[in-house]
């Protein structure tokens, strides 16, 4: 009995004093250095939160399934909602790619991907403190990681158009947000309280 | 520019930036796409892509070429498609202006939704307006079309 106890008491030693295993392909997870203080990571999600709320940014991102439209932001036209490729009405059906949105008004404004986010990545009706919070959680932003998701605002091209289709842009320029998303990033994506 | 239109090859004389439903209609003499508002807001110019409806007028003709255009001159080629066939056993068209860009709205939504409720209906042609108000009787053919449809498919 006694023997055995030592064999367990060993076995279980040699495990705590083992290296981790290691694969040579996986770079290890460092915590990221934050370089921003909190309060200026705070700043910039506050100007970023101004850009949410935009309907450039929020008439694609409802709090429903239909997608707004307007600076009133009022419902979608035609009663369209992000179900209405399942019944064979595209995005794509009118709002083309290079479509001719991009050069006269009033036409449907033109990307190759002009399309809805999922459910969950709603901006309308979100404090800021709740918007900070989704924003910051990959499983809400289709696993985007902070720097990621500043990559997405940085170069989505679907998302620049909300500064160039000739529409009531957002409250500060294309530029600016990225700037924003590199400071809450660099700060550790801090969120305020409620 | 070379375009598939209605399964045949052609070549076009135009601007990249020219609507497609100018070159349809002016260029190869496909009238029956209809010019409604310009703006993408009625349907009345709806043809299929691939497949999938399009507003002809605002999609400038570069962004189709070498893809498969059909038109409603394309559908009843050979014979008339079970969509078309409803809409004249249901007496469908009043002044009969948006009735092309209905019909080709109602295939492709038959193709995506094979048995498709009121709902689904409303949801897949409410971007196709009628001004002499046929909605209900678009709403029965398309059911009728997609009874027929099933039928074929020994459902």
């Amino acid at each position: 009995m006694a023997n055995r106890l030592l064999f367990l008491g060993i076995l279980a030693a040699t495990a705590w004093a083992a290296d981790p295993p290691t694969d040579p392909t996986e770079t290890p997870v460092v915590p990221p250095e934050l370089t921003v203080p909190e309060a200026e990571g705070l700043a910039a999600f506050s100007d970023i939160y101004r850009v949410t709320q935009s309907p450039r940014c929020m008439n694609c991102h409802p709090a429903g399934d239909a997608p707004l439209q307007t600076d009133l932001s009022i419902p979608h036209s035609m009663g369209v909602t992000r179900n209405s490729v399942y019944v064979g009405l595209m995005c794509s059906t009118c709002h083309r790619s290079k479509g001719l949105g991009h050069t006269l008004p009033h036409l449907p404004p033109a990307d190759p991907h002009w399309r809805m986010p999922d459910a969950i990545q709603g901006f309308q009706g979100r404090t800021e403190a709740e918007l900070c919070r989704q924003l910051a959680d990959p499983e809400q932003t289709g696993d985007r990681n902070l720097d990621a998701l500043t990559e997405h605002v940085r170069t989505d091209h679907l998302l620049m158009t909300s500064w160039h289709s000739g529409r009531t842009p957002p409250p500060i320029s294309h530029g600016a947000l990225v700037k924003r998303f590199e400071a809450w990033a660099a700060a550790g994506g801090p969120c305020p309280s409620e | 520019m070379k375009l598939n239109v209605n399964g045949e090859s052609v070549e076009v004389e135009v601007s990249e930036d020219t609507p497609l439903l100018w070159v349809l209609r002016d260029h190869l003499q496909l009238t029956g796409t209809k010019f409604g508002c310009g703006v993408a807001q009625c349907g009345a110019c709806t043809v299929h892509l691939e497949g999938a409806p399009l507003r002809s007028c605002v999609t400038p003709v570069h962004e189709v070429v070498d893809k498969d255009i059909t038109t409603i001159e394309g559908v009843g080629r050979d014979g008339l498609n079970p969509v078309q066939q409803a809409w004249i056993d249901h007496a469908v068209p009043q002044c009969g202006y948006c009735q092309s860009g209905q019909i080709m709205s109602a295939i492709a939504l038959l193709r995506f939704k094979p048995d498709p409720t009121d709902d689904d209906i409303d949801a897949a042609m409410s971007g196709n307006i009628c001004r002499c108000g046929t909605y209900p009787r678009i709403r029965k053919a398309i059911q009728a079309a997609a009874a027929q449809l099933r039928e074929a498919d020994g459902e």
